[in-house]
């Protein structure tokens, strides 16, 4: 019995295992000399382990009486989570080198994240989300603010750890109401009790307080105050992770909690996710016209993107869910290729994230700048790019569920989103400003960049059909929504 | 040849991936070379796409050289043609080489700049021959790509502010098309044209907030393509992004826009509004006709006014484009006539009008009406050219431009004679200013001393202006090649659009009879 379920877990086992040996080895030995090593290895098992996680696929398997559930969504999700965690990690080695704060904790750190967030997309009770939620959330509070010397990213550390706490016991508290109204605090029990139409009222307020737990860490409006503070106070590098896996684990974790626990009563939570989704588009749109620090434009960037993928979860069907995973999935690819870029543009050989340095940047760097275009004009929704795709997905989702008012919202926030993406395009090829961006541009930030926007450009084109990701996405959902 | 289309759509595209892959430098030899690979590349497919004519038969008024390919999200990749689109597709590949020889003189990024041309010449026609919904609108959105470039680097003084505003404007538009769109894909279970133009959409009232909306469903998608079509076309009053787009874009880019990129609007009226939501557009064609009338009438008069010749070019634009609406929305066989051929004789009038200015452009590098004058001492071939396309813009008998204002007036008359009586007097306008701008351009005592060693058109240019001069004249003396080419098309779209309307006249009586 416990080694059937344990033989579910190995992936997450075999992490923590590598996690902890990882931190001895380097406790015992050269510390920080190994951390170069350690973050490449790191990376390199993130990949072998969605590998693993991709031959090993087989049906959905539950592990110690549903706590632990293992099926194409949780699958779909960690790979997307192992894969996206794996390129920050080795797009942002360099940068971290050259800023003297690649400590051997960070590659530990993230794995320790890493492991909280499967745990996260796998829950199938109110106690294995909080753990896994609460692990992944640690780690990143400390990995917020690795540059100890520096008041920015210990006030991001703070920031975060501080309002991170308090929806964490939102959480708890809904989690805690629940438990009071359901008697259980497994999710294939609470469905039982929330039925549509005849909810108790405190569940339904156990309901609206993990949802607005869990919206704080999908940093969604009105929850998203910590999103552009933390983004701009951290080093390069974390941002770029912060922006991706946990994004990917906490929207997971959000559409597993509605349908896995709340699943029969869609009606209940519907509203409230249409609600932080338009309020999330709009936000995310408008605060981003005004910023001159790229940091936080993509801090703001990713708000209106979750609104997206929101959206699709506020269809209420499996239609939805799969367009929302198709979302996370084309959000995760574009964001990886611009913080490949972001990670790499200094000035004077210190890194620099004003908008304004990107100035008639394509006159000197025309491969570097049409990629970044690509990119730019796939985040804003215009086709032919496989952004725009991943917005036909959600907004088809939306106007099939009889929401045809929130997919006209959504395309009006668009509109006014395209405007900041258009500004760097502008600011790179109109430009007049001759002193820009000067040093060069790591292999590996330029193979990632480069491969981003070639995967975002061309990935749609009849034949390549997005590399099945329609199919896994659909599979996922389907066995998610019953 | 199975694939004709796909070729035809997709030949610019692979020479615009050579450029970028294989050219190298910056030097003269270097931008020649990306120059003659260009003007290759866009004769070629205009010698491919002549295919068109022969393969095509004007009396089968289906869709023809259809090619169907599975695609992601239950789309497929679907071309075809039918009498509406293939004449824009001919006209599109015809006048690209001559964009393309006509910024001959570009010496900033060219390389760029003809990657810019070329792509956007393969989704200019991609538009025209797509048949399926979301692929039409990756064609009609992607367009705003290359636009946006072509203006903003290689434009005029204000070309940032203009490339912003012709940007947003027009996705604004799109995206409530986009919605429109995914809607009708919910209706129908396809985003097949074909299969959507035999669809039947509600056009039952229903009520929206407390507000009865007649023709239904049908009028809320009506609505959102208009959004979009009116605003490319562009229809008064949300035409203003046009004449700042038109200044600031380069020579090239003005004519692309004038000529191709505003057919998009016409075009979409014709292959989405119309057929598919007739209930709709007979609910709204009055408010079309009288917005083409307002069109015509008030931005002629604003042209009057211009001391920018690029301005006043794109103002009559506007104005002519408020005649093929005006022949749409008459929904009859003459006005739908007029309005393709408007289209198209307007594609090469105006076009012409644009390389107009783009040559006195090149020499003095002004384009205000008052640093001109007295040109016909200097340059008579320029003038003499000049002088027919002003006339043709005027839609002097015996010009191009004559068929398709006559049509149309024919057209809307039978429709609605006010419409029809005002509209006429664009005619009149139209003679006011381009005749005015002409007389202040070319006649005059040649006193200003800039101007005294301006040097005539060289065979270049010339040459350029030629093949739009058969056209003009011909399309003028004989346009039964164009209509002979959209008639039967034409007819069947008007007929089933006349069939729909009796369907749902009777079936309103018989819903008030019970």
């Amino acid at each position: 019995m416990t080694g059937a379920d344990l033989a579910i877990l190995i992936p997450e086992i075999v992490l923590s295992l590598y996690a902890m040996a990882a931190l001895m080895v380097a406790v015992y030995t050269s510390k920080d000399g190994m951390a170069a090593t350690l973050t490449t290895a790191t990376a390199t098992i993130f990949v072998l382990i969605a590998l693993y996680i991709a031959v090993t696929a087989d049906g959905t398997r539950v592990a110690f009486g549903g706590m632990f559930v293992d099926d194409a969504f949780a699958r779909f999700a960690k790979i997307t989570i192992l894969l996206s965690a794996a390129a920050v990690l080795l797009i942002g080695r360099e940068y971290m080198q050259k800023a003297d704060i690649l400590r051997f904790e960070y590659p530990v750190l993230v794995t320790l994240a890493v492991v909280g967030m499967m745990m996260m997309v796998s829950a199938g009770d109110l106690i294995a989300l909080y753990m896994g939620l609460e692990l992944q959330s640690l780690a990143l509070y400390v990995i917020a603010s690795l540059r100890r010397d520096s008041v920015r990213s210990t006030e991001a550390g703070l920031k975060y750890f501080i309002l991170g706490a308090l929806s964490s016991g939102l959480l708890l508290y809904g989690a805690s109401l629940t438990y009071g109204y359901a008697g259980t605090t497994l999710f294939s029990g609470i469905i039982e009790t929330a039925t549509e139409g005849d909810m108790p009222l405190g569940l339904l307020f156990g309901l609206v307080f993990v949802m607005a737990g869990l919206a704080f860490k999908v940093s969604a409006a009105p929850f998203h105050m910590w999103t552009p503070d933390v983004y701009e106070g951290a080093p390069t590098p974390i941002t770029a992770l912060f922006a991706t896996a946990p994004k990917v684990a906490a929207m997971a974790l959000f559409a597993r909690v509605v349908y896995d626990a709340f699943g029969g009563a869609i009606g209940d939570w519907q509203q409230i996710v249409a609600f932080l989704a338009v309020f999330s588009m709009f936000l995310g749109a408008v605060a981003a016209i005004g910023q001159t620090d790229i940091k936080r434009l993509m801090a703001y960037s990713s708000i209106s993107h979750m609104g997206f993928a929101l959206m699709g979860l506020a269809a209420g069907t499996e239609q939805g869910v799969s367009a929302m995973l198709i979302y996370m999935a084309v959000y995760v690819t574009m964001n990886i290729g611009t913080f490949a870029f972001i990670l790499t543009m200094q000035k004077d050989g210190r890194p620099v994230t004003e908008i304004s340095a990107l100035s008639s940047f394509a006159n000197r760097e025309g491969t570097k700048a049409l990629a970044l275009l690509v990119l730019m004009f796939s985040l804003a929704g215009v086709p032919p790019m496989v952004g725009f795709f991943g917005k036909y997905a959600v907004l088809l989702a939306a106007v099939d569920a009889g929401m045809a008012w929130l997919a006209v919202a959504a395309v009006i926030a668009s509109v006014i989103g395209a405007y900041y993406y258009l500004r760097i395009v502008y600011l790179m090829y109109f430009g007049e400003n001759r002193d820009g961006l000067d040093g060069r541009m790591g292999a590996v930030q330029y193979v990632g960049l480069l491969a981003m926007a070639a995967l975002i450009a061309l990935a749609w084109l009849p034949g390549v059909n997005l590399l099945g990701l329609e199919n896994m996405a659909a599979q996922a959902a389907e066995t998610l929504v019953r | 040849m199975d694939n004709l289309l796909s070729i035809v759509t997709f030949l610019p595209l692979v020479a615009a991936i050579i450029l970028a892959v294989f050219l190298r430098g910056e030097d003269a030899a270097a931008q020649l070379n990306a120059k003659r690979l260009a003007l290759a590349a866009t004769s070629a497919t205009f010698l491919i796409s002549l295919a068109l004519l022969v393969e095509f038969d004007p009396s089968d008024t289906g869709f023809q050289l259809v090619e169907e390919t599975e695609w992601l999200f239950g789309l497929t990749y679907k071309v075809g043609v039918d009498g509406i689109s293939v004449l824009f597709v001919l006209l599109t590949t015809f006048l690209m080489p001559i964009t393309i020889a006509s910024c001959w003189g570009v010496t900033h990024r060219v390389k760029e700049y003809m990657i810019a041309m070329l792509i956007l010449e393969t989704l200019m026609i991609g538009v025209f021959v797509a048949l399926d919904l979301v692929l039409f609108y990756l064609f009609f959105e992607a367009g705003l790509i290359p636009m946006f470039l072509i203006i903003g680097i290689w434009g005029g003084k204000d070309r940032i502010y203009a490339a912003f505003k012709f940007f947003l404007y027009t996705f604004l538009g799109s995206v409530l098309m986009l919605v429109a769109m995914i809607a009708m894909y919910v209706d129908a279970g396809t985003t097949d044209i074909v299969a959507l133009l035999a669809h039947e959409f509600s056009a039952g009232p229903i009520t929206l907030m407390g507000w009865q909306i007649a023709g239904g469903m049908q009028t809320l998608l009506w609505l959102a393509f208009f959004a979009s079509f009116a605003v490319k076309m562009p229809m008064w009053p949300v035409h203003t992004w046009l004449p700042d787009a038109h200044v600031q874009a380069p020579t090239a880019g003005s004519v692309v826009l004038a000529a191709i990129l505003l057919k998009m609007g016409g075009y979409g009226f014709l292959r989405f509004s119309l057929p598919m939501f007739p209930v709709a557009s007979d609910i709204m064609a009055p408010l079309v006709l009288w917005l083409s009338v307002i069109a015509i009438i008030y931005t002629s008069l604003v042209a009057m006014v211009q001391e920018d010749m690029k301005k006043l070019i794109a103002y009559s634009s506007v104005a002519h484009m408020g005649f093929v609406t005006m022949g749409i929305f008459a929904a009859n066989q003459q006005g739908v006539d007029g309005a393709i051929f408007q289209m198209i004789s307007h594609g090469f009038v105006s076009g012409a009008l644009f390389l107009c200015v783009g040559v006195i452009y090149d020499r003095m590098h002004t384009r205000d009406i008052d640093a001109y004058g007295g040109l016909v001492v200097r340059m008579p071939a320029y003038a003499a050219v000049f002088m027919l396309f002003t006339m043709a813009n005027v839609g002097l008998p015996g010009t191009s431009g004559f068929v398709g204002e006559f049509l149309t007036l024919m057209g809307v008359f039978q429709v609605n004679t006010w419409v029809g009586v005002l509209a006429a007097t664009g005619v009149i306008l139209s003679a006011g200013y381009a005749l005015w701008l002409y007389r202040r351009v070319v006649f005059g005592d040649l006193i200003k001393e800039s101007l005294k060693s301006i040097t005539d058109m060289d065979m270049r240019e010339r040459a350029i202006f030629a093949p739009l001069i058969v056209m003009t004249l011909l399309l003028g003396v004989y346009p039964s090649l164009v209509t002979d080419m959209i008639g039967p098309s034409v007819a069947a779209l008007v007929s089933t659009y006349d069939i729909a309307l009796a369907d749902h006249a009777a079936n309103a009586i018989v819903a008030a009879n019970n």
